[in-house]
């Protein structure tokens, strides 16, 4: 290939000086971005490595800081809990995501396509906005507590929800679910709704109609609504402050403590370094596996 | 044969407009019935109401006599081919054809041998591997055809199958669907076109439409023949319409020159349209006018005259014809033998309405 493009190409002909000057200008112009991922991307990450194997004092450490990190049950939960968190975020956020966008491209009711708009809203929303309105409605003094005691003249009727692991996961799937439902209402947007109703025709019930035709055909946006998702609520950091679930300890807010409260840098950057070896291997996996269905689906479009 | 479709008064609303009103039809088994009309004339929502893809907002239909107005797509039985083909991309062909049958689960070697046996009745064996992106346009729909037929519909809809090939491949797919109605011979196909040469190469009966209504029906040569309305005459045919007047049995007279032509079913001196196909006309004796535009056609010239009398008409005359400039006088006139009358709108309407 290289060489009948060396062939093809005119070795002659001179550029003009005014083209070259602008080549030159492009060259340099890539010192740009790659002074900015250098200070604000790799200068950080460096020193964050460095940091791993250095004591509180900041002198060198060896391994020390990695061995007591790894070995301690803190971080083995706060891992689980990170990935339980997120593997459930994802899964939740996928089946209610693609569930809602199916049912406003397919099954349209008066106001639907305001609720569609109102999905990018909540995309520019911060996660915190979430956890803080989950306080207000399922806390002890919320709107739902006080609905329930009025019915029901108990106090505790919700027991206590907003401070269990499943309010942390409840609020941070209705805080990334919009990340799914756009893309894969955009795929909806492109399935041609004659499919449907011919695999209707042919004798197929909705749920066959769903499971055969339509989810293969949305199955790209869906991983690449899934994998955002994952990737998001793997490093989610302000629904899980903002509620303080007991217990819930993920590694973000593992992070934090040991960062910020204890002043234990070495194991706060221990735990950043593993926690951005995990996402960037998930993100890795999600783009794999997205770019496997992405090339699958070009040869069949 | 028995019947196979009825529409009964049948209305289907889109929000506050009415997209098909009162519209009645039956079709028989083995009886190819074509919806002929402009876009927006309802034809395509007369197929989806009775597939069940669009909800009656008055009447019933019927396949086979049974009503089937609250039954869903699912429970219809139908065979539907529509103009994109709707081929599922994710599945090869016999899977695609194969989809009716699974969804009815059928054994499996019975799925295999009605796909073989349908694929094999449309041409694509040798295809059955492949998926829908690596298929031509016409061999994509003779695939969405081989679908619709695997299930063994009593009652084949196709809607538009053709319009979205290419001419050549379009004149191909009408011989290969003649060809194909020969081997369904019990199977009841409504047809749904806006293309005049597709309905009366196919139908038996034609069904003409415009803003949601029945304009005319009937068997395509008869309609073709003798249109009963001005809609009818210049949508199938493509005909001129000049105003005449009855001036005696067997003549009418339409600017300067008088014209033999049936008039039966009219009196004396009424008000009619007399109706030339464009390859009746013929340049020569006849009535003046000045060749606006001249269409060379391969194998005939489309001419277009302005006619003195004020109506603009279109002729079809041979490659060899010597012709004046255009913008120049020229003489046109009906060949021998040609020519119908078709009631004028007012004494249609007037025939209407009940005295």
């Amino acid at each position: 290939m290289t060489a009948v493009m060396e062939e093809v190409r005119p070795v002659d002909v001179p550029v003009p000086s005014g083209r070259r000057s602008w080549r030159r200008l492009g060259d340099l112009g890539i010192l740009g971005p790659l002074a900015f991922l250098g200070l604000f991307f790799v200068y950080p990450l460096v020193t964050t490595v460095q940091q791993s194997f250095e004591d509180r004092l900041g002198r060198p450490a060896g391994t020390i800081a990695w061995t007591r990190v790894l070995e301690s049950a803190e971080f083995r939960n706060g891992l689980v809990t990170t990935v339980e968190l997120a593997v459930g975020t994802t899964i939740g956020c996928l089946v209610f995501g693609t569930f809602i966008a199916i049912v406003l491209e397919f099954v349209p009711f008066p106001g639907s396509s305001v609720i569609a708009r109102l999905t990018t809203v909540i995309l520019a929303f911060p996660s915190f906005f979430i956890a803080l309105s989950f306080a207000v409605l399922y806390g002890r003094v919320g709107v739902l507590s006080a609905i329930v005691r009025g019915m029901t003249g108990h106090s505790e009727v919700l027991g206590g929800f907003i401070y269990t692991r499943w309010a942390v996961l409840l609020a941070e799937i209705t805080f990334y679910t919009p990340f799914v439902v756009r893309p894969v209402l955009a795929a909806c947007q492109q399935v041609k709704i004659e499919q449907l109703q011919v695999a209707a025709s042919l004798g197929a019930r909705p749920g066959r109609v769903l499971w055969r035709v339509l989810l293969p055909e949305l199955l790209p946006s869906i991983v690449a609504g899934g994998s955002l998702c994952l990737l998001l609520a793997l490093n989610e950091f302000g629904i899980v402050l903002f509620i303080g679930a007991k217990g819930v300890l993920t590694l973000p807010v593992l992070i934090y403590t040991k960062g910020i409260v204890a002043f234990d840098y070495p194991s706060a950057a221990v735990l950043s370094c593993i926690q951005v070896v995990l996402s960037v291997v998930l993100y890795g996996l999600g783009r794999l596996l997205a770019a496997r269905i992405g090339a699958r689906r070009a040869r069949l479009d | 044969m028995p019947e196979a479709i009825r529409f009964d008064s049948v209305c289907v609303d889109y929000g506050r407009t009415r997209a098909l009103s009162d519209f009645t039809l039956t079709v028989d088994a083995g009886e190819t019935v074509a919806l002929l009309g402009p876009s927006g004339s309802g034809k395509s929502t007369a197929l989806k109401a009775l597939a069940g893809f669009e909800a009656l907002a008055a009447g019933r239909v019927f396949l086979a006599g049974r009503d089937v107005t609250d039954l869903p797509p699912y429970e219809r039985g139908l065979g539907v081919v529509v103009q994109q083909y709707a081929l599922f991309p994710h599945m090869r062909v016999a899977d695609n054809v194969a989809f009716g049958l699974r969804a009815r689960h059928q054994p499996r070697a019975e799925v295999q041998r009605r796909v073989a046996e349908v694929l094999e009745m449309v041409g694509m064996s040798a295809y059955a591997r492949r998926y829908p992106a690596e298929l031509s346009g016409g061999q994509q729909q003779r695939v969405a055809i081989a679908r619709a037929l695997a299930i063994e519909p009593a009652v084949l809809l196709l809607d538009e199958p053709l319009s979205a090939l290419d001419a050549k491949l379009r004149q191909d797919m009408i011989g290969e669907l003649q060809a194909l109605r020969l081997d369904l011979p019990g199977v009841a196909m409504l047809y749904v076109t806006h293309d005049q040469v597709e309905a009366l190469s196919l139908a038996e009966r034609i069904v003409v439409m415009h803003d949601g209504r029945v304009v005319d029906a009937g068997p395509s040569a008869a309609l073709y023949r003798r249109p009963p309305s001005r809609f009818t005459a210049s949508f199938l045919g493509d005909a001129n319409l000049l105003p005449a007047v009855v001036v005696g049995p067997g003549a009418v007279r339409a600017g300067d020159l008088t014209v033999s032509c049936p008039t039966a079913g009219f009196a004396d001196g009424d008000e009619v349209l007399l109706c030339l196909r464009p390859h009746e006309l013929q340049v020569g004796t006849g009535w003046p006018g000045r060749l606006t535009a001249v269409q060379w056609r391969g194998a005939s010239q489309r001419l277009s005259v302005s006619l003195d009398v004020g109506t603009d008409v279109r002729a079809d005359v041979g490659v060899g014809q010597d012709l004046p400039d255009v913008g120049q006088p020229i003489s046109i006139g009906p060949v021998d033998g040609a020519g119908v009358l078709v009631p004028t709108e007012a004494a249609a309407e007037a025939e209407a309405v009940p005295s």
